[in-house]
């Protein structure tokens, strides 16, 4: 259960962080795995994330995060993540005077900028619809309003079309068999988030499920932001956008200037 | 190697727009535009959301302006004072520009409002110069000369006449104003630095010699797109300075080579080679406008998050 010679490498995270992840979750799940028995009396489950902070740096390309937890006993394991909500209009384009052009449009508040189920099986072996409807697990059931409520029959075709965009751009995703359990009690599953997740707090539901029931649930949350020199070119912009305009112009004919300079005759 | 571009929100390949910002900066050096009419198209063809790439290509536009216009002040090609002319109603036409931008943006039209103006403006002013230069090069004639004596009787009784000793004009300054207040609407709204259009205009319209054209088009541009790019980034916070960098560098090096090779340009070549550029491009809007679209649905996603 010692494993000595782990240690420097959680030391240099930096240069192998797949690695040193990897570490992380077998000392955890070991550590997890040796309280499982005493926990299991006070509550069936407990999760984590490898990691509660996603940093989209200059370099991002995406990022997985390991969600690890156990259980009391077998079962199925649905985790929901769910980015930050905001106000997104759906357009139709329709073809006036042989042109393609943006005809209705639909509004819908608080939609998900992001949302991604991972389960042990396909969801509809493991949950009943009114359960997953009541729990908002699945795409079919992320909640979503249309500002006009009298949209009526059209709902379902804006709606149906706002996730099929999304998950087009990698930012819904429904993925099931990728929870695994490790024996009885310990299960993990790897979450993709791709380059362009929006910022904000994510929350990050686990489900226990069985005989077609939520038995257990918990939350944890989840940030995504800006940082290093893309974060802080971002918040110059927002912050002080005359400054950050008066600096581009700068930089620009600054640059401009130079080739120009070196490429005298 | 991938970059994360912070006001874009997208991840690219910094090699891929560097390539990018160099061939459209060897173009813009070659015929004295800006360049613009090609690289806002391709931004939003590799997935840069059209008001990004529209304010941040008037940044670049910034740099590609200054090192072309330096290049044409050496060769002394400028005729500063028409250049300050036009720019007074480059800076008015900018400030009207960043506003139609911001109500096409509301509206939800800013896509096919780019796209039916480019048709528009690139198929007329890039059809008529095709004609203009095939004519000129068939006849083996300088059409500077001809246009000159050619200009229209209204022009003429336009009121605050000034005379422009560089170019030897004596016209109205209402003119060439008027043609730097257009310049600057396109700056704002289509991303261009509206080179294509201020060139014919001041060959035509103007009767300047075609030798200042360039370089004088090139000074007025610099200020044009400095006001449109302060002016995008306070209202729509739309200017992307990590890609505008990328695509500048490439830009001005490419246009450097560019503007060494359009010494040797015949003119009327050199017009017809840019009037199939042009209208080539315009043909690929409208074929984009007209086809049935891939996919019918779009989502206007909250511009901060």
């Amino acid at each position: 259960m010692n494993h000595p010679t782990t240690l420097p490498v959680r030391s240099g995270r930096r240069p192998d962080r797949t690695a040193a992840i990897a570490v992380l979750i077998a000392v955890a799940m070991v550590t997890l795995g040796a309280l499982a028995p005493i926990l299991g009396s006070a509550q069936s489950l407990e999760a984590d994330l490898s990691d509660h902070w996603i940093a989209i740096t200059t370099g991002f390309t995406g990022t997985d995060v390991v969600l690890f937890g156990a259980a009391d006993r077998r079962g199925d394991i649905a985790v929901v993540v769910t980015g930050p909500r905001g106000s997104v209009t759906v357009r139709r384009k329709d073809q006036h005077a042989g042109i393609w052009i943006n005809a209705a449009h639909m509004r819908f508040e608080s939609v998900p900028g992001f949302y991604v189920v991972a389960s042990t099986r396909p969801l509809p072996a493991i949950l009943a619809p009114a359960v997953r409807a009541r729990h908002e697990i699945g795409m079919g059931h992320i909640p979503m309003q249309p500002q006009d409520a009298l949209a009526g029959a059209r709902v379902d075709e804006f709606k149906t079309s706002l996730i099929r965009t999304m998950v087009n751009r990698g930012l819904y995703r429904e993925s099931p068999d990728t929870v695994t359990f490790l024996g009885n009690r310990l299960f993990r599953t790897r979450l993709y988030f791709p380059a362009q997740v929006p910022t904000g707090i994510y929350t990050v539901a686990v489900f226990l499920i069985r005989d077609g029931d939520v038995v257990s649930a918990q939350t944890t949350p989840l940030a995504v932001s800006k940082t290093g020199i893309s974060g802080e070119l971002y918040k110059f912009a927002q912050t002080s956008p005359i400054l950050y305009g008066l600096c581009a112009i700068a930089v620009a004919m600054t640059i401009g200037w130079i080739a120009g300079a070196a490429f005298r005759d | 190697m991938e970059i994360y571009l912070p006001i874009a929100e997208m991840t690219v390949n910094p090699l891929l727009i560097l390539g990018m910002g160099s061939v459209v900066g060897f173009l813009s050096g070659l015929f004295g535009v800006g360049g613009g009419f090609m690289m806002t198209p391709l931004l939003i063809f590799i997935g840069v959301p059209p008001a990004v790439a529209v304010a941040t290509q008037a940044n670049q536009l910034v740099a590609a302006s200054v090192s072309g216009a330096l290049a044409h002040w050496r060769r002394n090609n400028i005729d500063v004072k028409i250049g300050v002319v036009m720019l007074v109603g480059g800076g008015l036409g900018s400030a009207i520009g960043v506003w139609l931008f911001q109500l096409l943006l509301k509206l939800g039209q800013i896509d096919t409002a780019v796209s039916i103006l480019y048709v528009l403006l690139l198929g007329f002013v890039g059809g008529s110069m095709f004609l203009e230069s095939a004519i000129a090069v068939l006849r083996r004639r300088r059409p500077a000369s001809r246009s000159r004596r050619n200009t229209h009787l209204w022009i003429h009784g336009l009121p605050w006449k000034m005379r422009f000793r560089r170019s030897r004009l004596y016209i109205s300054s209402l003119v060439p104003a008027g043609i730097g207040f257009i310049g600057g609407i396109l700056v704002s709204v289509m991303g261009i630095g509206g080179g294509f259009i201020l060139v014919p205009a001041m060959i035509y319209l103007l009767g300047m010699p075609t030798a200042l054209v360039a370089g004088t088009s090139l000074f007025q541009i610099i200020f044009t797109t400095a006001a449109a790019t302060l002016m995008q980034a306070v209202t729509n916070r739309t200017v992307d300075v990590l890609l505008a960098m990328l695509l500048l560098v490439g830009g001005v090096v490419g246009a450097q080579f560019g503007t060494r090779v359009s010494g040797r340009l015949r003119g009327a070549w050199s017009r017809m080679a840019l009037s199939a550029l042009v209208v080539a491009v315009a043909v690929r809007l409208a074929v984009d406008l007209v086809a049935e679209p891939a996919e019918r649905y779009s989502l206007d996603l909250p511009v901060t998050r």
